[in-house]
């Protein structure tokens, strides 16, 4: 008990030496916090897109909502139906009904040319046709400002994603459909979802306006329950009048924002992984010298009877003191930087633009302290082995 | 020059220190190629687009088709030289994650709008004479093991929802490094039969492109022709074939913004890291310093000392890690298949250096300040 406790003491007391030298080498030990920082920030910058991308395609779905693509679709934009097809899947099973009938909505899914903001280049922004029942088939649908769109009248409700990224779609704006001008009337929310990133208007409208006659893309249905879902797929998919592909919207989003937050993240990892590997040559450097520069101190207390573990370990402390602090400081920046910074890429699977904002999430931070820990224990771990292997005798004769 | 064994000598008397520098300074430098590949994949098709050609394509959004009978009519717009079109066929083989490019084109008008694209005439002769011919780029015919007589099956979810089945009659080329050869192009003669046997889409098309005559009067040939469709059902949006470029890279998002936030980030912690190493280095050799100045060294000689050193440090780096991210870029597209031209451009080398450089300029100069501003009786006492 008594010598665990004053392994302890030498731990503690050499720690301090060490951390009460650091004014003396304040250039290097700031270059060290500062690259781990750097190394921090990028991690978790990079990463915050994919999260942030990810969290807007797929927080827009329930559990217990669905979508109706034809069979061998990937995405809307490929997927096509007539009237008699998305009547029979409104009125399949496990569809909930209100008093107007089943909540199915039958939808067109097409592009627009609309200037980017920031760039003034074209875009292609998604632009949706919808049916009556579309607020009530997917959650958290609100118009935040104006109103919605006259069923029937070539009026356009905007996305807030949308809205912030692309010139003209503020309430009171036009959006330019070939020869015509539709004005915006209004502006909703779905939660951060991927419909924020979106235009609507009366699927009719939309056929009209695209010489579609009367075709859809899509059919977004409320089920019962959740549990109704089993059933309901099976009365489509053994209907011999339909030839479709039946998804829960949460999983038919997932598979839409696979691929770029695959690239995104595969890159952020990389990129970080090298960086980290230059960060851990600037830690050794710094604790390198650091040892040396006390190559006499640690001799004297090692004569003094301060054991070898108790130099390591505290090495490794200090070390890892640097990197945590560099870490934070990184996990910071990246915070300030980068949170809800307001972005808007490519969705290759429906070629169209999704709004988003990078999102810097605790998990996230979490991560980034993890990694500055590992830099900062590898970069600790050779310099401590060596101060405890000085042979004390040579290294007194330094004196 | 004759300095050059003093350099190495001191750089050489802290073999881990100097190494482990070098190697920081390498990563940076593998990560600049990398990042710099990443771009230039995805905007590379700025710098590539022919400077007389102009895209035209339908003014409410590129999904929408335009007549094929639009073609002749271009073609009689004043400083029109030749129009070609393509469509987006949109097709899958085997496995949605295979993605690349299939179009149904005319080849003679195609081949003649493109001739970065390289096809040997006995393949274009072949193709010519069958009408369920395809060619494929070079890129994707390695990729996937395709060889002249193979068939290919296609699905393509837009047109018919079927399987199409192409013969390979070619392989093309490209003419430069940059140009894009992942694409398989078949015949737009035997894809129009389909869709007129369907009774679906027969006689529209994706895009025009058009060569001018004169570059230079490309912007008024643009307006002319949005000029010709206006008030059609289906009106065009003309413009030169690197803006419409330039456009789909904004599209992705800022790249260039993106790559140069994280090499900003990267070459600052190499700075630091790099930077703390010299100081650390002039700190220890103070009285040498002094010893070169009492002997008659002038300060400028003993900064170009110093720089000297420093410089060799990142250049040695820079030049390592340039060299091994050309090796691993050589190696291919690192997402598997999601950056269809995937290398590290020759100016971006040459860049790369002249970023090595500085680098080494910049972390030396404040130790060599240092070293001037020393006098030599204090250094001298600290020996």
């Amino acid at each position: 008990m008594n010598s665990l406790f004053n392994w302890f003491a030498q731990i503690t007391s050499i720690t301090k030496f060490g951390l009460m030298s650091i004014p003396q080498r304040r250039g290097s030990v700031a270059a060290t916090i500062f690259g781990i920082a750097g190394v921090v920030a990028v991690l978790v910058g990079v990463l915050s897109i994919a999260t942030g991308f990810r969290r807007a395609m797929t927080s827009s779905g329930a559990a217990d909502a669905a979508i109706i693509l034809r069979s061998g679709a990937d995405s809307e934009m490929v997927s096509g139906f007539g009237r008699g097809e998305t009547r029979l899947i409104a009125d399949a099973p496990g569809v909930a009904r209100n008093e107007q009938g089943p909540l199915a909505s039958a939808e067109l899914f097409v592009i627009l040319n609309v200037p980017k903001r920031s760039t003034g280049t074209d875009a292609n922004v998604p632009l949706r046709g919808v049916e009556g029942a579309a607020m009530s088939v997917r959650d958290k649908m609100q118009i935040v400002e104006g109103r919605m769109f006259a069923w029937g009248r070539n009026e356009v409700i905007v996305g807030a994603g949308a809205s912030g990224q692309f010139a003209g779609l503020e309430v009171g704006g036009i959006v330019k459909v070939g020869r015509e001008s539709w004005p915006v009337v209004g502006k909703f929310t779905a939660g951060g979802g991927l419909a924020e990133s979106e235009i609507w208007t009366d699927a009719k409208v939309l056929q009209a306006a695209y010489n579609r006659g009367d075709s859809f893309q899509s059919v977004y249905v409320r089920l019962n329950s959740a549990g109704a879902f089993p059933a309901f797929k099976d009365a489509l998919t053994a209907n011999p009048q339909l030839n479709v592909k039946v998804q829960r919207q949460s999983d038919y989003y997932a598979g839409q924002s696979e691929m770029l937050s695959r690239l995104v993240t595969t890159l952020g990892y990389l990129i970080a992984a090298l960086m980290a590997v230059g960060a851990v040559f600037g830690a050794l450097n710094t604790m390198y010298s650091a040892v040396a520069a006390r190559t006499r101190e640690i001799a004297t207390l090692r004569a003094l009877g301060f054991g070898r573990g108790a130099v390591v370990i505290a090495l490794m402390f200090e070390s890892l003191v640097l990197a945590l602090i560099g870490g934070a400081v990184g996990g910071l920046l990246a915070y300030a930087a980068f949170n809800n910074f307001q972005a808007s890429t490519m969705n290759w699977q429906s070629f169209s633009q999704v709004a988003f904002s990078f999102a810097v999430t605790p998990q996230l931070l979490i991560k980034g302290i993890v990694w500055a820990t590992l830099i900062g224990l590898l970069g600790g771990l050779l310099p401590a082995l060596r101060a405890a292997r000085l042979p004390i005798a040579a290294a007194l004769r330094e004196l | 020059m004759k300095f050059l064994p003093l350099i190495w000598g001191n750089l050489m008397r802290r073999k881990l220190r100097t190494s482990l520098t070098i190697l920081s300074v390498l990563v940076a430098f593998v990560l600049f190629g990398f990042l710099c590949a990443i771009k230039q994949a995805l905007v590379g098709g700025v710098e590539l687009a022919g400077a007389d050609r102009l895209i035209v394509r339908h003014k409410v959004s590129i999904i929408q088709l335009l007549p094929q009978t639009y073609q002749a009519r271009m073609a009689r717009i004043p400083g029109v030289a030749a129009v070609a079109h393509q469509t987006w066929f949109g097709g899958i083989y085997q496995d949605p994650k295979n993605f690349f490019m299939q179009c149904p084109v005319v080849p003679e008008d195609f081949m003649a709008m493109f001739p970065e694209f390289k096809l040997p005439p006995d393949e274009m002769k072949a193709w010519l004479a069958t009408r369920t011919g395809c060619i494929v780029g070079r890129n994707t015919a390695n990729r996937f093991h395709l060889k002249i007589g193979d068939k290919i099956p296609i699905r393509s979810p837009i047109w018919m929802n079927k399987t199409w089945e192409f013969d390979i009659v070619g392989i093309f080329d490209g003419e430069k490094k940059g140009t894009d050869t992942t694409a398989l192009f078949f015949r737009y003669d035997y894809f129009d039969e389909v869709r007129q046997g369907m009774n679906w889409g027969a006689g529209l098309v994706g895009w025009y492109t058009i060569r001018v005559k004169d570059p230079a009067r490309a912007a008024e040939v643009a307006r002319l022709v949005d000029r010709e469709f206006e008030n059609s059902p289906a009106e065009t949006k003309t413009e030169p074939e690197g803006a419409f470029a330039q456009g789909f890279a904004n599209q992705i998002g800022n790249i260039g913004f993106i790559v140069a936030g994280i090499l900003g980030a990267v070459f600052f912690t190499i700075l630091l890291v790099t930077g703390s190493t010299m100081s650390q280095a002039v700190r220890e050799r103070i009285g040498e310093l002094g010893v070169l100045k009492a002997i008659g060294f002038t300060n400028g000689r003993v900064v170009a000392l110093v720089l000297a050193e420093s410089c060799l440090l990142t250049v040695l780096g820079g030049g390592l890690g340039l060299g091994l991210a050309m090796l691993l870029i050589s190696g291919g597209d690192p997402t598997g298949g999601m950056l269809p031209l995937f290398f590290l451009p020759k100016s971006n080398v040459l860049f790369g250096v002249g970023l090595s450089v500085v680098l080494g300029l910049l972390t030396g100069i404040f130790p060599a300040r240092r070293a001037t501003s020393l006098r030599v009786a204090d250094a001298l006492r600290r020996m």
